[in-house]
């Protein structure tokens, strides 16, 4: 075996092994949330996951950037087929290992080099969108300096992986033309040949070191870019299927009702039931009623976190933050996903039991915030990979409320008249039919 | 309700007036425009009067589940002894509660929007509108949050409008993107979080935009909202904000 199959071998395990590690500590973080029910309607399940995650049908609601991203997403995918060919000429020491196939090879290739050309430019459009133009929903106050860094750097690294990969190709095609040796004649190269005539005047040995150089700097760009992912935004790529897949089927304006809450009310109710009795063995530990932490949330509401890819959408279509509210939908995403890996490196870090006296609640998410929401779902209908933003300030609200009482004044209001009197204000029950003698 | 039942009669809609409905004066005129035509048309139907409640939709959006589901419960046990199977109501954060949020805690109805409910009645040929006073006038519909997104009903409300002869409009946001009054999520019974600008302002001057006639909704919330909002930006003089039900009505002459 050659020795670059071998230092390609030992590359491709260390890059594998080290983001299924950070894979498993992001499963590791959504466990902590509490259990949820999601594996019923299966059909629709998929169906829904086939238009919204596949299909993209909410991207496009935005068509520009839509198109756009449908472009990245349909070369990611396809160049893939590629880079299976770069894994196995790098372990088995071969060159172009596909080239067999013939015509159909030279039409992947073709294939390939102008999806890789459709990239770069939508990559390069994206980054003058977000640096340039500066598009409002790129900004806001959640996004600080590393969100911004984050999505830059994705694009950069795109871009920089599509030239390597054409360059590549050019050179190869040069080579091609020398008739040097392993350089057999494979592939079009429609796009990549335009870019021959700067390498007409080099060597056969520069040639292949730029040639080798591009190949190595491409698929270790790749490696690289793979274990990038579990910290950056660009996570979304994988998530995004299982996160639409077990989205909300209800309703939209469907909250759940708390269980916890559900027992005692039906207790309240039931004539039976024995005030003086001695509780019942509890089972479990006591529950929180509503959220104050990342681990009171669901699983699903913790996935939803580390799927979103600040994109902004919901916070563009908010109605508190389109009217200077410091409401932003986004924020409440990032912030969780932010909140949750600080506790699971505490856990990695002092074990499952410890705490640092901080919360979700008030250490990154205000009352003021949450208070501003009017609960008109727009957030979780932009969003193109079904997060439900909404779900989170409402359990976050439910803690403030039940277990702080904190409600503003006029809140505590309203629950003071429906309470007594059947009605958010305060008009007695008894003159609930005046409308039918007034005019 | 009750008066039916002591003579042994079961109507075949049960009207869920809604705290608004029963206390706000201009949602008033909402719930008797709604009456008038199912009088017109002859419907049996019941109202609960004094025993209705509220749904709990506030509670639970605020964050006050206990609350809400002492509202439920006690609501559930009263439709339950009167057998309700079927109900319609005028305000969609009644609609969407009970309809939704009931059938888990043991109140299982058939439950309808009025825009819902108006629609069928036309459709099965009992109920005939006209246009008449609205012909010709441009209408535009405001979408309810928890009508639109919340339930995805956005046709019913634009067919009863349509079939007024009316043009309807669209506003720029519309439908599953249509933007919020401000009052939803029990921001109604608060002052606004400081910022810039009422929501109502924001969807009041898009609406205008557009030069209607009239401002159509179908939720009792919102047209305090957007009548608040045209108020404020003195136009009250030219454009009119109107519930579904009042635009039947009025077309009918009730």
């Amino acid at each position: 075996m050659e020795i670059s199959s071998i230092i390609f071998i030992i590359l491709l395990i260390v890059a594998g092994g080290l983001f299924a590690k950070n894979l498993n500590t992001i499963i590791r973080n959504i466990k902590l949330g509490k259990d949820l029910d999601r594996n019923d309607r299966k059909k629709e399940r998929f169906s829904l996951m086939a238009r919204v995650a596949l299909g993209q049908s909410k991207m496009v609601v935005r068509p520009f950037a839509g198109f756009l991203h449908i472009i990245v997403y349909v070369g990611f995918i396809i160049i893939n087929i590629e880079v299976l060919e770069i894994v196995l000429d790098g372990m088995l020491g071969t060159h172009r290992l596909f080239a067999f196939m013939g015509s159909f090879y030279h039409f992947l290739i073709a294939a390939f080099e102008g999806l890789a050309l459709l990239v770069l430019v939508a990559c390069v459009i994206f980054l003058v969108r977000r640096n340039v133009l500066r598009i409002k929903r790129f900004f806001g106050k959640e996004m600080t300096t590393w969100p911004k860094t984050d999505a830059n750097l994705i694009l950069i690294t795109e871009i920089l992986l599509m030239s390597a990969f054409l360059i590549m190709n050019a050179v190869d095609a040069q080579l091609q033309v020398l008739g040097s040796e392993h350089y057999t004649n494979v592939g079009s190269f429609p796009i990549s040949r335009q870019l021959m005539g700067a390498f007409a005047g080099m060597s056969e040995s520069s040639l292949i070191m730029l040639e080798r150089g591009t190949w190595w700097f491409h698929i270790i760009g790749i490696f690289a870019f793979l274990n990038y992912l579990p910290y950056s935004k660009h996570f979304h790529i994988l998530l995004a299927f299982p996160n639409v897949f077990y989205a909300k089927l209800t309703p939209k304006g469907q909250l759940d009702n708390l269980a916890s809450v559900k027992k005692e009310v039906e207790m309240m109710f039931d004539p039976s039931a024995d005030p003086y009795a001695a509780p019942a063995e509890p089972e479990g530990e006591p529950q929180r009623f509503g959220a104050k932490d990342v681990t009171d949330l669901t699983w699903k509401q913790l996935m939803d976190a580390y799927t979103c890819t600040e994109c902004g959408r919901c916070t563009d279509v908010c109605p508190a933050n389109i009217t200077g509210k410091v409401l932003s939908p986004r924020k409440i995403m990032m912030d969780t996903r932010d909140r949750l890996e600080e506790v699971g490196k505490g856990i990695d870090k002092n074990g499952k039991d410890f705490n640092d006296n901080k919360s979700l609640l008030r250490d990154y998410i205000s009352e003021e915030e949450l208070l501003a929401c009017t609960s008109c779902n727009a957030c979780v209908q932009a969003c193109p990979v079904n997060i439900d933003q909404l779900s989170i300030i409402v359990d976050l609200r439910r803690f403030l409320i039940m277990e702080e009482s904190k409600a503003p004044a006029e809140w505590t209001g309203i629950f003071t008249n429906i309470e007594n009197n059947g009605a958010p204000w305060q008009f007695a029950q008894a003159d609930r039919l005046n409308w039918k003698n007034e005019n | 309700m009750a008066e039916m039942m002591a003579f042994g009669q079961q109507p075949d809609v049960l009207f869920w007036v809604g705290c608004a409905g029963s206390f706000d004066d201009r949602a008033k005129k909402i719930t008797r425009a709604f009456v008038k035509i199912l009088n017109n048309v002859g419907v049996n139907f019941a109202v609960l009067g004094t025993e209705e409640s509220c749904t709990g939709d506030p509670a639970k959006r605020a964050g006050n589940e206990f609350l809400f589901q002492m509202q439920a419960m006690g609501n559930i046990q009263v439709l339950n002894a009167y057998e309700v199977k079927s109900i319609v109501t005028t305000c969609p954060h009644c609609f969407n509660t009970l309809k939704n949020e009931y059938p888990e805690l043991g109140g299982n109805y058939e439950v309808k929007h009025h825009s819902q409910f108006l629609q069928e009645l036309i459709n099965q040929g009992k109920l005939t509108v006209e246009g008449g006073v609205f012909k010709g006038k441009k209408i535009t519909f405001h979408d309810p949050c928890y009508l639109g997104r919340a339930n995805d009903v956005y046709e019913a409300p634009r067919n009863l409008i349509e079939k007024l002869d009316a043009e309807l409009v669209e506003m720029k946001r519309c439908k599953s993107n249509g933007l919020c009054c401000g009052a939803g999520g029990a921001q109604m019974f608060k002052e606004a979080e400081k910022g810039n600008k009422e929501v109502n302002i924001e969807r009041t001057e898009e609406a205008l935009e557009i030069q209607p006639n009239i401002i159509a909704t179908g939720c009792p919330f919102c047209m305090t909202m957007m009548t608040d909002g045209v108020k404020l930006k003195e136009k009250s003089s030219e454009v009119q904000v109107f519930d579904l039900a009042e635009l039947i009505a009025q077309a009918k002459d009730l």
